[in-house]
């Protein structure tokens, strides 16, 4: 727990850091970024409440078993659209040309269209749920197990 | 003379490299150690980014491009996997250390070598 | 004193063998590019999408993606596994 100047920076740059981290995983497939960048962005948030506040105070909101559920679902969503496509190979992209993020563009440089690339959005969603969930266990974790016992060791 | 200002970032990548073996060799306390392989593993993945580099290429992304004349975009993609595979493994190794200290007491490379039952 | 001689003679053999490769690589700046070009001009037709790299990461180089989901659900697994509390063990 640490003085009250740095609680209360951590309280107004977290909503910040959670924006930032979600555009840099949204527009994976448009601009740089994707499911692996946005998912570090998203969890430095997490290591900024666990510093700023303490181990104790974080560890009633963030619990293990939702932290994996929400790994296991991302992991799962990633697997499953790699098996989509089955017909025609494994991981293939079927979204292209369809309704559902389907523009194709022309070749050379070209505007910004958040309604293309097929099937890769929707993985950069599911990779992002297992970086953010995997780090942020790991991060609890490890804050639990370094916590100074208080009575009497 | 000149190689060495046109090689300049793999000059850079073997500098960092001896830094990360020295300190792998020579400190005695663990979480220094594992420092060192942090540092190493940083080397290998400039190495890596660097090997894609195309004299005036612009980067390898086509929305509002400037031209077509880009970098390689496979070297990069190789370095993410190698940077999130980086993570796992410090997360491993500080874990391991964590379980030393419980049941040993010490952190030292020397002292903390006889692990009874 | 044994300790040190040791470790200077092998950082003497490993940093040149490393400052001798890095003086002899290919010039920095010109790499071959056969299957770069080829994904390059390809990748807006193919995969529709505008982020060259998104689309290697994801769609030209997918297994190895896949791969690395499953090395960081393992460690993030074992992590969680190892650090775990029991509540009837012995005082430490």
């Amino acid at each position: 727990m640490m003085s009250k100047v740095v609680r209360s920076v951590a309280r107004l740059a977290t909503p910040a850091v959670l924006t930032f981290g979600l555009y840099v995983i949204m527009h994976g497939h448009v601009t740089s970024g994707g499911g692996f960048q946005g998912g570090a962005v998203f969890a430095s948030a997490a290591a900024l409440l666990l510093v700023a506040f303490g181990s104790e105070r974080v560890k009633e909101h963030m619990k293990i078993p939702a932290l994996t559920g929400i790994a296991v679902s991302g992991a799962v969503i990633f697997i499953g659209l790699g098996f989509a496509g089955l017909a025609t190979t494994f991981f293939y992209n079927l979204f292209v040309g369809s309704p559902v993020f389907g523009h194709v563009p022309p070749f050379g440089p070209a505007h910004e269209d958040i309604w293309t690339a097929g099937v890769i959005p929707l993985m950069n969603i599911g990779v992002a749920l297992n970086v953010v969930a995997g780090l942020t266990a790991i991060m609890v974790v490890m804050a639990i197990a370094s916590e100074n016992k208080r009575d009497g060791e | 003379m000149s190689t060495i200002i046109t090689n300049a970032p793999f000059i850079a990548v073997a500098a960092l490299a001896c830094v990360g073996i020295y300190i792998m060799l020579s400190q005695r306390n663990l979480i220094k150690i594992v420092m060192g392989i942090t540092i190493f593993e940083a080397a290998v993945n400039l190495f890596l980014v660097s090997l894609g580099y195309r004299n005036d290429g612009i980067a390898p992304i086509f929305t509002n491009a400037t031209g077509i004349h880009m970098v390689l975009p496979v070297p990069q993609a190789m370095t993410l996997t190698s940077i999130v595979i980086g993570v796992a493994t410090t997360a491993m190794m500080l874990t391991l250390i964590v379980l030393i200290y419980r049941h040993t007491g010490e952190t030292d490379a020397k002292k903390s070598r006889r692990v009874k039952g | 004193m044994a300790r040190k001689v040791a470790i200077g003679f092998t950082l003497v053999i490993v940093g040149t063998m490393l400052f001798a490769t890095a003086l002899m690589m290919r010039p920095f700046g010109e790499p071959p590019s056969a299957m770069d070009d080829y994904i390059l001009e390809n990748t807006q037709e193919t995969t529709g999408a505008n982020n060259a790299v998104s689309a290697v990461v994801f769609d030209w180089r997918g297994y190895d993606t896949l791969g690395e989901a499953t090395v960081l659900f393992t460690a993030v697994t074992a992590v969680v596994m190892l650090l775990r509390r029991r509540k009837d063990e012995a005082p430490e």
